[in-house]
């Protein structure tokens, strides 16, 4: 069992100026942030490597920071250009039993993230929500599409902070 | 002479009895046999999670309740975990032991609703009956606890919305006591059956290797043989104070892994619950139970991420806090989203038939897949 201290320590050995901070401000439980082109190594080495063995990932959640610069339009409606949006992964480790938190920062008008489908299965429709609610990019992904929203949809991504509702859905009226 | 084959799409649901809810699962067959499962979700999305982006957080427990409709209470409990761990809250003993007694009598509940479907789907009417029957009895509990039978926005940060009422702790220990005896009655009319055996051993084998990389949890993942149970091996609220087993898949008739073995992983799981329930039941200290629900919530910077051990395994909230009333956002681990993307795999050689037995031993809520 180790704690995230030395679990970030030996990411930075490893990996250098990929991993690039150690965030841990209570109430905030740990969270490691790193580049979001490497992460893909960064798994394999979180899931491979002897001490850590982080063989089940609890949960993948996209973010939407709201950091860029907002303009309002006539009906008060927000537009956000410019800051970043996150991707964040929970990780624990079955039989050492510890939890580790990273975190992977993108730009917010081409959101490219590695994808770690391929590391932990159940990345996929995971990465495939985060994809359909924020619209990242994550590169190598085998079947990147739309899951709960339908497939035809053009009006953007919904959880983003300045999603706007369309008026129209294939000819539907979409505010009921 | 080889003749040319080809394969066929056919459509299961949206509208499908055995679907629960409102699943479409486009199949390739050859014949008879499964070729491939894509499933195409989200006939139920109804953003939950931009919602409780527009809630205050008190507000958003009666939304988690739409989750897991079967399970409303597991819902709160995690809800409540998560935004608690946020602020710093600690709960009363008292609290705490009507939280664990509800989280298990809802367990209970859940797992009836599943093998009784389960069984139906497959052919079994009568015990889908009989649970449903004492189904009522939990519901009832409730229902008098806090006046809701499905969605109950029971638990409440740093607290409960109601006390438990004089009686509650005889109609336990003699919903306990008598639903023992339900557990033997459903053995003996479903678990050896011969025609349900037939139907689900040997069908659906998740390997337990397959089933931590694809993140299985809950019954699923204990039925595959791993002996993995939050409220023991992460545990949460007071559950480390009880004893309990953890059932796992052992392959008694067919495979390990089998869909006989979630089946019957659940069915001693209920067993579990009622010792959980008789080991709590006693010992609920006295106290207010809304003495640490805080005025005005409005957590410090942060995030947070809890989860808890539902009947369909293990779900996580995940909430960060921008040091608003509001959250700036919530995420939910939905245990039978992450289940159901096993279930493609599972079905792969099988029959059409099989098909259906082996989502009934999944176990899904559509209401919680897409949210």
């Amino acid at each position: 069992m180790k704690n995230s201290v030395e679990i970030f320590e030996l990411l930075k050995e490893k990996f250098g100026d990929s991993v690039i901070s150690l965030e841990k401000d209570a109430p905030t439980e740990p969270i490691i942030i790193c580049a979001p082109l490497e992460i893909h190594k960064i798994s394999t080495f979180l899931r491979d490597n002897e001490e850590l063995k982080f063989d089940s990932l609890m949960c993948l959640s996209g973010v939407d920071d709201a950091n860029g610069s907002k303009t309002k339009d006539a009906d008060g409606l927000e537009t956000i250009s410019g800051g970043t949006l996150s991707v964040y992964y929970h990780l624990h480790s079955v039989e050492l039993n510890h939890k580790i938190t990273i975190k992977v920062t993108t730009d917010r008008e081409n959101p490219q993230v590695e994808s770690v489908e391929n590391i932990w299965k159940c990345a996929d429709w995971h990465e495939r929500e985060a994809f359909d609610m924020f619209g990242f990019n994550f590169l190598n992904h085998p079947d990147l599409r739309r899951i709960l929203m339908p497939y035809d949809w053009e009006a953007g991504y919904p959880l983003r902070k300045d999603y706007k509702n369309p008026e129209f859905y294939q000819g539907m009226k979409v505010p009921y | 002479m080889a003749l040319k084959t080809e394969t066929m799409v056919l459509n299961m649901g949206p509208q499908h009895p055995s679907t629960h809810g409102v699943l479409r699962l486009e199949l390739e067959i050859e014949g008879e046999v499964i070729k491939k499962v894509t499933p195409h979700l989200g006939y139920l999305h109804r953003c939950f999670e931009k919602h409780a982006e527009a809630m205050q957080y008190n507000q958003v427990v009666p939304y988690t309740d739409r989750l897991d409709y079967l399970a409303a209470m597991g819902n709160n409990f995690g809800y409540v975990l998560a935004t608690e761990k946020l602020l710093g809250i600690q709960v009363p003993e008292r609290v705490e032991y009507i939280r664990v007694i509800m989280a298990e009598l809802q367990r209970i509940a859940s797992h009836m609703v599943a093998i009784g479907t389960n069984g139906v789907d497959i052919g079994a009417f009568t015990p889908f009956l009989y649970l449903f029957r004492d189904r009522e009895y939990v519901l009832t509990i409730f229902e008098e606890t806090c006046g809701a039978r499905m969605l109950y926005n029971y638990m409440w940060i740093g607290g409960l919305s109601h006390d438990i009422h004089p009686d509650f702790v005889r109609k336990t220990k003699e919903f306990v006591k008598y639903f023992k005896n339900t557990i033997v009655e459903v053995d003996n009319l479903l678990s050896y059956n011969k025609i349900f055996i037939e139907r689900t051993a040997n069908v659906g084998v998740l390997p337990a290797d397959t089933a931590i990389n694809f993140g299985a949890s809950g019954p699923v993942l204990r039925g595959s043989g791993v002996k993995f149970d939050l409220r023991r091996d992460d545990p949460y609220s007071i559950y480390d104070r009880f004893s309990f087993d953890i059932p796992v898949g052992l392959g008694l008739q067919g495979t390990v892994g089998d869909s006989w073995d979630r089946y019957y992983v659940r069915m001693r799981e209920m067993e579990q619950s009622i010792r959980i329930i008789e080991q709590a039941i006693d010992q609920i200290p006295e106290g207010d139970v809304q003495s640490a629900i805080p005025k005005r919530i409005k957590p410090p910077k942060g995030t947070s991420y809890a989860r808890v051990e539902n009947p369909r395994g293990d779900l996580g909230f995940f909430i960060i806090s921008d040091g608003n009333t509001n959250p700036f956002r919530v995420k939910v681990r939905a245990p039978s989203f992450v289940n159901l993307e096993v279930f493609g795999e599972l079905c792969k050689g099988h029959l059409v038939a099989d098909v259906i037995a082996i989502l009934g031993s999944i176990d899904i809520v559509l209401g919680e897949v897409d949210r």
